[in-house]
């Protein structure tokens, strides 16, 4: 392999359209193994969307996308699928499937492969609720029993059950108390050091973006205007940058941030 | 960790130093098509060798869950292996010691309770059942002192969806329904020569009892399951609980306009429906017995008297309300999980038919004097 054996994620030149609305403009973005890489941008910018071409659930109307150095549609059926048993996805609201309990979400991948016996799937989803600090009854529980930061958690274990290379976060942390979210990211950066995961979030929340994001790219005007550590990125010039950093809040949520490190 | 490409990942036996050598990637993907193989090895290494994990590439929770499993939940007492692997084990070992509760088993007593809890269910759903009645009766008196607020364009809107949309699907059905009656009483008739009583056969049953029942079954699949699915996902989206918080009532808004709406536009439904099955005999009884349609148009009011139309009407009326009020009932349960909003769709439509019959035969009785000639 080239160069860009170690690139994980790359986007080039990628256009997105909704009807008349461009959404994306070109845009290129590369995440380096081992990074953790945060999206922001305003409401509307495309972040989820672009989250969305990276799993190849749309495709964009121009440009190319390559995970772990291959493009999306290249090769045989079989190696698109294990190509995508290379990355877990995290959606917003959990996405866990109502009719199943907690533990047969997270075996759910695990099962589709059809190779662990069933005594393997207890013990792996026994594995599994422990790393995301859940407790092993919380298996037998079905996902409208849980609150949001267990749906969150029960998620992110099913996401981690084919242990992937790659983690894709949508707003990981919307709709969780200050605690939970800190304890959230705590988990994320834990895993990530054991895992050795690379992840590319989708966030709102400064704080988390502040703990987490080694590098933050910044989707403003159709592309991405700054791909930078979070340190670097304030001082770039640019009008979206200045309020979402700058504002009341954003200045708080750094020192905050600062304060701890 | 090593990378690069992935080495196999197998099981060797070097027999001379009593030693197992695990080596290879051990992990989920490229475990994948060598399981059969791995499994074989693992179980073939005896009780007393050591175990070297020195040629052991990356590893995951499924290739160290196999590696534990083949040491059966303990540490081998002869063990070579790197900190990092010993790790990535390690965990395994920690959760083994907390494993997932077993499901609860189904005992007797769960037996006796899944019938009481039926039992329990059945009543509570006729207490919510009246409880939705009185809602809507309150409404109703409400509506009458407040005539500004009826909900006229609701109403308009689903006399629309449940009314004239049903039309195409409801004569069709109507029209064969009518073709294959006629047929059959035809066939019969030929032998005793009554060929004229076709059209008492056809005017009687159609109009009478098939039409209003052959629309109900109709509506309650079409109408009445899009109804429960509909209010089922406003309340897995809270829609119902946000107009609920706007100090709408989700009974005058949601519940009423349907219920009224099915109640007028079903009799509608109902002579459309008999109308066009009634033709579909016609056309049958031309082809089979000669029958013109003067005479089948002039013969039926003699052989139908008029209150045969007056009870299918009515019947047309009170089975809308009934089908209307079950999928209300049932969309207003949905729990906001798919599972509960398939199972509650389900449950509405098969409990409006039921219903719908039961009612049927209660109509029966009551009018047994009503209508029938000589």
């Amino acid at each position: 392999m080239s160069a860009g054996a170690d690139t994980i994620v790359s986007l080039r030149g990628v256009v997105t359209r909704f009807g008349r609305n461009v959404v994306h403009d070109g845009l290129d973005l590369e995440v380096e193994r081992g990074e953790i890489v945060a999206l922001v941008g305003g409401s509307g910018s495309g972040k989820t969307t672009l989250l969305r071409h990276i799993i190849g659930l749309t495709q964009p109307q121009g440009g190319e996308v390559r995970l772990f150095g291959e493009r999306l549609d290249e090769g045989s059926v079989n190696a698109r699928i294990a190509r995508q048993r290379r990355y877990g996805v995290l959606f917003q609201q959990g996405a866990l499937f109502s009719a199943l309990t907690v533990g047969e979400n997270i075996a759910f991948p695990l099962k589709e492969l059809g190779i662990a016996r069933h005594e393997e799937l207890d013990a792996l989803v026994a594995l599994k609720l422990a790393m995301v600090e859940m407790e092993p009854e919380n298996a037998l529980m079905m996902p409208a029993e849980l609150s949001g930061g267990m749906i969150k958690r029960a998620a992110l274990a099913r996401a981690l059950a084919l242990e992937p290379e790659l983690l894709l976060l949508d707003e990981p942390t919307a709709g969780l108390d200050p605690d939970r979210s800190a304890s959230f990211v705590r988990l994320i950066l834990a895993l990530r050091q054991e895992l050795g995961l690379t992840v590319v979030l989708v966030t709102h929340d400064l704080d988390t973006l502040a703990a987490m994001a080694t590098r933050v790219a910044v989707l403003a005007d159709r592309r991405i205007v700054s791909y930078a550590p979070l340190q670097e990125t304030l001082h770039v010039k640019h009008p979206f940058i200045e309020r979402f950093f700058h504002g009341e809040h954003g200045r708080r949520a750094l020192a905050r941030a600062n304060g701890e490190s | 960790m090593s990378r690069g490409q992935p080495a196999a990942a197998r099981v060797e036996l070097a027999p001379e130093r009593l030693e197992a050598r695990v080596i290879g990637d051990w992990t989920i993907r490229t475990l994948m098509t060598v399981i059969a193989e791995v499994r074989q090895g693992l179980a073939l290494v005896p009780a007393n060798f050591a175990w070297n994990l020195s040629g052991l590439g990356r590893l995951d929770s499924f290739g160290a869950t196999l590696l534990w499993r083949a040491w059966k939940g303990r540490w081998p007492e002869r063990l070579v292996l790197d900190p990092a692997h010993r790790a990535v084990i390690e965990r395994i070992a920690l959760s083994a010691e907390h494993p997932i509760p077993a499901a609860p088993r189904f005992t007797v007593a769960d037996a006796i309770a899944t019938l009481g809890g039926a039992l329990i269910a059945f009543v509570e759903h006729l207490l919510s059942f009246v409880a939705l009645l009185g809602r809507l009766g309150l409404d109703l008196v409400y509506l009458l002192r407040n005539p500004r607020e009826w909900p006229l364009l609701e109403i308009s809107a689903n006399v629309f969806k449940v009314g004239v949309k049903a039309m195409p699907v409801t004569a069709l059905v109507g029209f064969l329904i009518g073709v294959v009656l006629s047929y059959l009483s035809a066939l019969q008739l030929k032998i005793f020569g009554a060929d004229a009583f076709i059209v008492n056969i056809l005017g009687l049953g159609i109009i009478r009892e098939l039409g209003p029942v052959l629309v109900s079954v109709l509506v309650a699949g079409r109408s009445g399951s899009a109804m429960t699915a509909q209010l089922g996902v406003m309340r897995v989206t809270e829609e119902i609980d946000a107009l609920a918080a706007m100090g709408v009532s989700r009974s005058l808004r949601l519940v009423l306009p349907k219920v009224i709406a099915l109640t007028l536009a079903m009799p509608l439904l109902v002579l459309w429906t008999s109308s066009v099955a009634l033709i579909g005999g016609w056309v049958s009884a031309l082809i089979e017995l000669d029958i013109s349609f003067h005479f089948f148009v002039t013969a039926l009011p003699d052989a139908v008297p008029i209150a045969n139309l007056y009870i299918g009407l009515a019947k047309g009326a009170v089975f809308g309300l009934l089908i209307a009020l079950i999928a209300c009932h049932f969309g207003l349960r949905v729990q906001p999980n798919t599972e509960s909003l398939s199972t509650h769709t389900t449950a509405s439509v098969v409990s409006a038919i039921t219903v719908v019959i039961l009612a049927d035969a209660v109509f029966a009785i009551a009018t047994r004097s009503i209508g029938i000639p000589g």
